[in-house]
C-alpha cells in the first residue's frame, strides 16, 4: 500500500464526511440545477411562441387536425430522399477521396474537377440542371431520382474532402507497420487505413447527414412531394401558410434532434471501445 | 527456396548491406554504409541522434528507398532504384524482402482497431496464406512467449507501453522473419516499463534470433550484443565486440559519445536512488 493511500485512510478516519464526498455532492447539485434551468428556459420560449401565435389567431386546432396528417405523410419521402442521397454521397466521397490522394495525375485531375465544380456552384442550380436541363439533351428523370442524384452529387463532393482528410489523419506509422509486415498496398488500405479513417470521419459524416435532412427540402422545387412541398400546397391553398410551415419546421427540427441523439451515442460507444 | 544451401553454414551472412547512400533532398544522411549481419548474430547500433542509424535501419527494409547501394536478406537481393521506386516489380521485390525482415518501431504502431491476437494474425493470414486456425495457433504461441497470452483479446488502448511493444514483437515473430530489426524500441517507454521489453529481446538474442537493434540502452548492448556498431555522420565509425567498443573505443568520436552517455548514466543512478 502506498504512502498516499495510507494518508487518505488516516484522513478519512478523522473526517467522517470527507471533503471529497461533500465536493462531489455539491457538484451533483450544480449539475442538476443547470439542467433544470436549461429545461425551464426552453419551455418558457416555446410556450411564449405558442401563446403568441394562438392569441393572434394564427393557430387553429381544427385546421391543424385535418391537414397535419397530410403534411406529416411527407416525412417518409424526406427520409427516403435523405437516406438514399447520403448513401450515394458516401460512395462518391470514397471514390473522390481515393482520387484526391492518388498519384495518378489523370485520376487526381478528375476527382479535383468534380470537387471544384460541385462546391463552386449552388445546390439549387444543380437540382435545376438535373431536372429541367438534362431533358433537353434527352435525359428525362422522375423528380425523386433527380433529387437524390443532385443531393448525392453535391454532398459527395463535400464529403470527398472529409474522407480525404480522414484518410490522411491516420498516423503514417500505421501504414509503415503494415508495410513492414509485407502487406500489399490494397490490403493495407482496406484493412488498416480505411477502418481507422472511418472512425475519424464519423462525427463529420453525422453532421453532413443532419444537414442533408434539412437540404432535402430543396427538392420540393422539382415537385418531390416531401414535407416542405406538402406544407406549401395546403398552406397556400387554405391561406394558412404560418401553420403549415410551422408544422414542417417542427418536423425537421425533431428529425434532426432524434438523429443527433443516436449519432452522439454511436460516437460515445466508439470512443469507449477503441483507442 | 534458394536459401537451403546457405543455411547449412551457421556463420554465413543473413543480412548484407552494401554501399547504402541516402539523401533527403540535398542532405547526405548515409554516406556509403557496408554492413554484414551473420546468422544468429545480435548487432546493436549506437550513435548520436542524427547520425543516420535509424535511417540505415529503414533503408534495410526500404521504408526509405536508398539513393544508392543494395540490400540482401537471406539470399534475396534488392538494389536501390530511386528513379523507378514505384514500379510494380520493384515494389514486389521490396515486399518479399520485408517478409524476411521484421521491424519494431519506437512507438509500436499496433493497429488500434484490432485486438492483440488480431494484430498478430492479420499479416500471416493475408500475406503468408495461413488459415485462421493456423494463424491463431501461431499468434497464441508467440503471445505466450512474450508473456501476454492473457491479454490476447485486449485492444491496444488497454495495454501499457511495455505490453504494446511486446505484442508488436509477437506480431513481427508471427511472420517468422529471418531477422528482427528494432528501431529504438524502448525510447517511448516510461523507465519502469523498459525492463520487460529488454528482457524479451535478450531472450530472443540468446535463443539465436538474428537481430539488428538501434538503441540508447548501453547496459543492454553490453549484455545482449554480439557486436556493437558506432555510427557518426552517416558512416560506421567503429565496430567490434561490446567490451571493446564500449570499454575501450579506438575512435575519438566513439569515446566522446560514450563519455557523455556515461556521465548521464551516473547522474541517472544518483537520481533514482537518492537515499542510497
Amino acid at each position: 500500500m502506498s504512502q498516499s493511500q495510507q494518508a487518505q485512510i488516516a484522513f478519512e478516519a478523522e473526517h467522517p464526511t470527507s471533503i471529497v464526498d461533500r465536493i462531489e455532492a455539491a457538484q451533483d447539485r450544480a449539475r442538476l440545477s443547470f439542467r433544470v434551468q436549461f429545461a425551464l428556459v426552453w419551455l418558457f420560449i416555446i410556450t411564449l411562441i405558442l401563446v403568441g401565435l394562438y392569441a393572434g389567431g394564427r393557430i387553429e386546432p381544427g385546421w391543424l387536425a385535418k391537414q397535419a396528417p397530410y403534411i406529416l405523410g411527407g416525412i417518409w419521402i424526406t427520409i427516403l430522399v435523405s437516406v438514399a442521397s447520403i448513401a450515394l454521397a458516401l460512395v462518391l466521397a470514397l471514390l473522390g477521396a481515393l482520387g484526391r490522394i492518388s498519384s495518378n495525375p489523370m485520376v487526381y485531375a478528375v476527382a479535383s474537377f468534380y470537387v471544384s465544380l460541385v462546391r463552386g456552384t449552388p445546390l439549387l442550380v444543380q437540382i435545376f440542371i438535373i431536372y429541367f436541363a438534362l431533358p433537353q439533351v434527352g435525359l428525362v428523370l422522375p423528380p425523386i431520382p433527380s433529387g437524390i442524384i443532385a443531393l448525392g452529387f453535391n454532398y459527395g463532393a463535400y464529403m470527398t474532402e472529409i474522407f480525404r482528410a480522414g484518410i490522411q489523419a491516420v498516423p503514417r506509422g500505421q501504414r509503415e507497420a503494415a508495410q513492414a509486415l509485407g502487406m500489399p498496398e490494397p490490403h493495407i488500405f482496406r484493412r488498416i487505413v480505411l477502418p481507422q479513417a472511418v472512425r475519424i470521419v464519423i462525427p463529420a459524416v453525422g453532421n453532413e447527414f443532419v444537414a442533408m435532412i434539412k437540404d432535402s427540402s430543396l427538392v420540393s422545387v422539382i415537385t418531390v412531394q416531401e414535407l416542405l412541398w406538402r406544407a406549401r400546397q395546403v398552406g397556400t391553398r387554405d391561406a394558412r401558410s404560418i401553420q403549415a410551415f410551422l408544422v414542417a419546421a417542427l418536423v425537421y427540427w425533431i428529425l434532426t434532434i432524434i438523429f443527433s441523439f443516436f449519432q452522439e451515442r454511436l460516437e460515445r460507444r466508439m470512443a469507449r471501445s477503441e483507442r | 527456396m534458394t536459401s537451403t544451401a546457405v543455411e547449412a553454414q551457421p556463420d554465413s551472412s543473413m543480412v548484407e548491406v552494401h554501399g547504402i547512400e541516402k539523401y533527403f533532398g540535398h542532405n547526405h544522411v548515409l554516406r556509403g554504409v557496408d554492413l554484414e549481419v551473420h546468422r544468429r548474430e545480435a548487432v546493436m547500433i549506437i550513435g548520436r541522434s542524427g547520425s543516420g542509424k535509424t535511417t540505415l535501419l529503414r533503408c534495410i527494409n526500404f521504408l526509405e528507398e536508398p539513393t544508392a547501394g543494395w540490400v540482401e536478406v537471406d539470399g534475396l537481393r534488392v538494389d536501390a532504384d530511386p528513379l523507378h521506386a514505384r514500379s510494380r516489380s520493384h515494389r514486389e521485390q521490396i515486399r518479399q524482402l520485408r517478409m524476411r525482415a521484421g521491424m519494431l518501431f519506437q512507438d509500436f504502431n499496433l493497429f488500434p482497431h484490432m485486438t492483440a491476437v488480431q494484430n498478430c494474425i492479420e499479416a500471416p493470414m493475408r500475406v503468408s496464406g495461413l488459415s485462421r486456425a493456423e494463424a491463431v495457433e501461431l499468434a497464441d504461441r508467440y503471445l505466450a512467449r512474450v508473456g501476454l497470452i492473457d491479454k490476447r483479446d485486449e485492444h491496444p488502448s488497454r495495454l501499457s507501453g511495455g505490453q504494446k511493444q511486446r505484442v508488436a514483437i509477437a506480431r513481427a515473430l508471427c511472420m517468422e522473419p529471418k531477422v528482427l530489426m528494432f528501431d529504438e524500441p524502448t525510447s517511448a517507454l516510461d523507465p519502469e516499463l523498459i525492463g520487460e521489453v529488454l528482457g524479451v529481446m535478450e531472450d530472443l538474442a540468446h535463443e539465436g534470433t538474428t537481430m539488428v537493434v538501434v538503441t540508447h540502452e548501453m547496459h543492454f548492448a553490453r549484455e545482449a550484443a554480439d557486436r556493437v556498431i558506432f555510427m557518426d555522420d552517416g558512416l560506421i565509425v567503429e565496430e567490434g565486440p561490446p567490451e571493446q567498443v564500449l570499454n575501450d573505443p579506438h575512435d575519438d568520436r566513439t569515446r566522446q559519445f560514450l563519455r557523455r552517455f556515461l556521465d548521464q548514466d551516473i547522474a541517472d543512478e544518483e537520481h533514482s536512488h537518492p537515499t542510497a
